[in-house]
């Protein structure tokens, strides 16, 4: 589904992609994890196209296409998801207007009649339910006034009703207590499918208890130095990323 | 002679004028409008030399020859609807190039204590209650624009709304230019005398028939007497090619209440002044100001808030959008007197640039005399936020879309404080036609 290749990217005039390779097939969850200023949270923005994130080299290729053809908008639509690690506050604009005109970009893109609002609601309902979000969410301007648990819940709503091929969640788990950490763990829980890929890029493990992965990924200083199985994120648990960035030099 | 001094075509107007004031007029209107045709002959039209008048050169207006319409321009019931708002309840007066058309108006049935009629019709039969009202807050002095419409003063709206009287329906006061040939002026004027704790609506709405490329220099003078509740809309959605000077006077007494919504989206060269006189303590206003910018379009609004009592309470909040070569300003006076402890002023002006040709200055101005006060004000000039954008597109909607979400949600901030739906929904709908990028608009929830 994914093929990262040689990526290598900057921005302004540092360096911070030094050559990332990751292969994501559908059905699998892969955490990618590392110390601050290793390029997690680069490496989802090259991904998800934002300006300012100049890619130098290597390739990053998305069902067969060419990513970096995208721009951020046909990403998406592709199916490529990124959850905010600082969801952007937007005053003015209704949870659910931008949660309809998102779906039926997407139902559009795909040849499909757009849904009304009758229809819509109905799933959105849904959706909040698992996430445990009051339907006065939906009427409330895009992440103004919410909490960071209230913040985070959104952005996993946005999946649960976008459905996206590739759900990449930067830092998803920071600035959670332990219960809105439960409500998202379960939210992303219900992500999980055989045509599905998950990408958690996290700082700490504990998000990896509630979501079980299938590759651990380590990233130091713009390079995955190790990767694993769930195995490896108990073992930096331990010993913790000095330990492993000193093993692989 | 000054440099100001009126074109041939103006001096005209005014020696025709004087010399036509029929002598059954009472002696304090034609004492009034004696002065101020000789005010308005005196000092001509403003020019941009004076600080009030530095961002916005009438030039077009004064060297073009408008002129008053001379018979009733022909109306369909049709295109006034087209202009109206649907869905909303309201009485409804309708002038056209500055005369009341009652066939188009519709007052209905009035609660006892409410007098609504035609300022013409009102000076013709009983004009001395108007003695006190008219041009009494409106000083003639303070531009030569509110001198001229005193001049050549025609027709307008008087509102009277005795102690405790509340009005349930607002009052839709529709005042259109026609395509007269050579174009018109008018000077409509609008008096509303809101008893002691009396509540309503005014909707003060300007719009223009096809083809219409007048101008409308209009006076509205608004009293709100003690634990009166005023909200006025001062609605402005001319044709492009319209001129339009208006000036509004409120005066507040104890605990009153007034808000003010003005949106300008209309017009070619368009300037507002709001004057608002907060006398005795308690009174609160709240101006909601926005104005939409684009083509050629030149749009100017002056604020002023005098806060001359203790305990008295201002919240503005202006929003401005440049789009094409469109030009705007806004500039917010604050004014606390010595002695006016206590008063609460909050000042917000906020402005969205869309296109590198597009201009808009704004200024606030704080001037307090008095030490126990809360004071803000805070002005913005900026374009789209970045980091919005990138997040709408992250999921999935196109740069297009996203730029017409993210001003309409600036503008609705705006809009979003008026208390009539219908109206809102309506001028939403006129912003959304006048902001190309915001095409696929539809308001849901």
């Amino acid at each position: 589904m994914l093929k990262i290749n040689n990526l290598q990217a900057r921005v302004e005039a540092a360096e911070i992609l030094k050559g990332i390779d990751l292969e994501v097939k559908a059905g699998e969850v892969h955490a990618i994890m590392g110390p601050n200023g290793s390029g997690k949270s680069t490496l989802c923005q090259v991904l998800g196209g934002r300006d300012g994130y100049e890619v130098t080299g290597g390739t990053v290729e998305f069902m067969g296409k060419d990513l970096f053809e995208l721009e951020p908008e046909e990403r998406a639509r592709e199916g490529i998801l990124l959850g905010f690690q600082y969801p952007v506050e937007i005053p003015g604009v209704k949870n659910i207007y931008l949660l309809k005109e998102a779906y039926n970009a997407q139902r559009k893109h795909r040849g499909e009649p757009e849904a009304d609002t009758f229809q819509f609601l109905k799933l959105v309902r849904e959706k909040l339910k698992t996430m445990q979000m009051d339907e006065s969410f939906l009427h409330r301007a895009v992440n103004v006034g919410f909490s960071g648990g209230e913040k985070k819940r959104n952005e996993i709503l946005q999946m649960l009703v976008l459905e996206p091929k590739l759900a990449l969640l930067d830092e998803t788990d920071s600035g959670l207590d332990i219960d809105a950490l439960k409500v998202v763990s379960e939210g992303v829980n219900r992500l999980r499918s055989q045509d599905r890929a998950i990408v958690l890029v996290t700082h700490y493990q504990r998000l990896l208890s509630h979501i079980e992965p299938d590759f651990v990924h380590v990233l130091s200083d713009g390079r995955i130095i190790k990767s694993g199985d769930k195995t490896l994120a108990h073992e930096l648990e331990r010993n913790g990323y000095h330990g492993i960035i000193e093993e692989a030099a | 002679m000054s440099t100001n001094a009126l074109s041939q075509h103006y001096a005209e107007q005014v020696q025709r004028l004087q010399d036509g004031l029929p002598g059954a007029i009472p002696e304090w209107l034609a004492g009034r409008r004696h002065g101020a045709a000789a005010r308005f002959s005196e000092a001509g039209f403003p020019d941009p030399r004076q600080e009030e008048w530095k961002y916005t050169n009438v030039r077009p207006i004064a060297t073009k020859p408008f002129m008053a319409a001379v018979s009733d321009a022909p109306v369909s019931e049709e295109a006034l609807r087209a202009m109206g708002f649907e869905g909303l309840d309201a009485y409804r007066m309708v002038f056209v190039d500055g005369r009341l058309r009652t066939e188009f108006s519709d007052l209905g049935e009035l609660p006892a204590g409410v007098t609504v009629q035609g300022l013409a019709e009102a000076l013709a039969s009983d004009p001395d209650p108007l003695e006190p009202l008219l041009g009494t807050l409106a000083h003639d002095r303070f531009s030569s624009f509110a001198a001229a419409n005193m001049a050549f003063l025609t027709d307008g709206a008087v509102i009277r709304l005795g102690k405790g009287v509340r009005l349930e329906r607002p009052l839709h006061l529709l005042i259109v230019g026609s395509a007269g040939s050579p174009a018109t002026w008018s000077h409509p004027r609008v008096l509303i005398q809101a008893g002691e704790g009396s509540e309503a609506t005014v909707i003060e709405h300007y719009a223009d028939l096809e083809g219409a490329s007048g101008f409308t220099n209009t006076v509205t003078e608004l009293r709100a007497e003690a634990g009166a509740q005023l909200r006025h809309y001062l609605l402005q959605d001319h044709a492009d090619s319209a001129y339009h000077v208006g000036s509004v006077f409120i005066q507040q007494r104890r605990d009153s209440r007034v808000t003010s919504h003005n949106v300008n989206l209309g017009g070619r060269l368009v300037r507002h002044d709001l004057n608002v006189d907060l006398t005795e303590p308690g009174a609160e206003i709240e101006l909601n100001g926005l104005f939409l910018v684009g083509g050629r379009q030149h749009v100017d609004t002056h604020t002023r808030v005098h806060h001359s009592s203790p305990h008295t309470t201002s919240r503005e909040q202006y929003r401005g959008i440049g789009q094409g070569h469109g030009r705007g300003v806004f500039k917010g006076r604050v004014l606390v007197e010595r002695g006016a402890q206590k008063t609460d002023a909050q000042q917000h002006s906020a402005n969205l640039l869309l296109s590198p040709n597009a201009e808009i200055d704004t200024k606030p101005e704080l001037e307090i005399y008095a030490d126990d006060v809360k004071c803000a004000h805070g002005a913005t000039v900026g374009q789209l936020d970045e980091t919005s954008m990138y997040y709408l597109r992250s999921r999935g909607i196109d740069a297009e879309a996203a730029r017409g979400m993210l001003v309409f949600a600036f503008a609705d901030e705006v809009l979003e404080r008026m208390e009539l739906a219908p109206v809102r929904t309506s001028i939403e709908r006129r912003l959304a036609a006048r902001l190309p990028e915001a095409g696929a608009i539809d308001v849901i929830g």
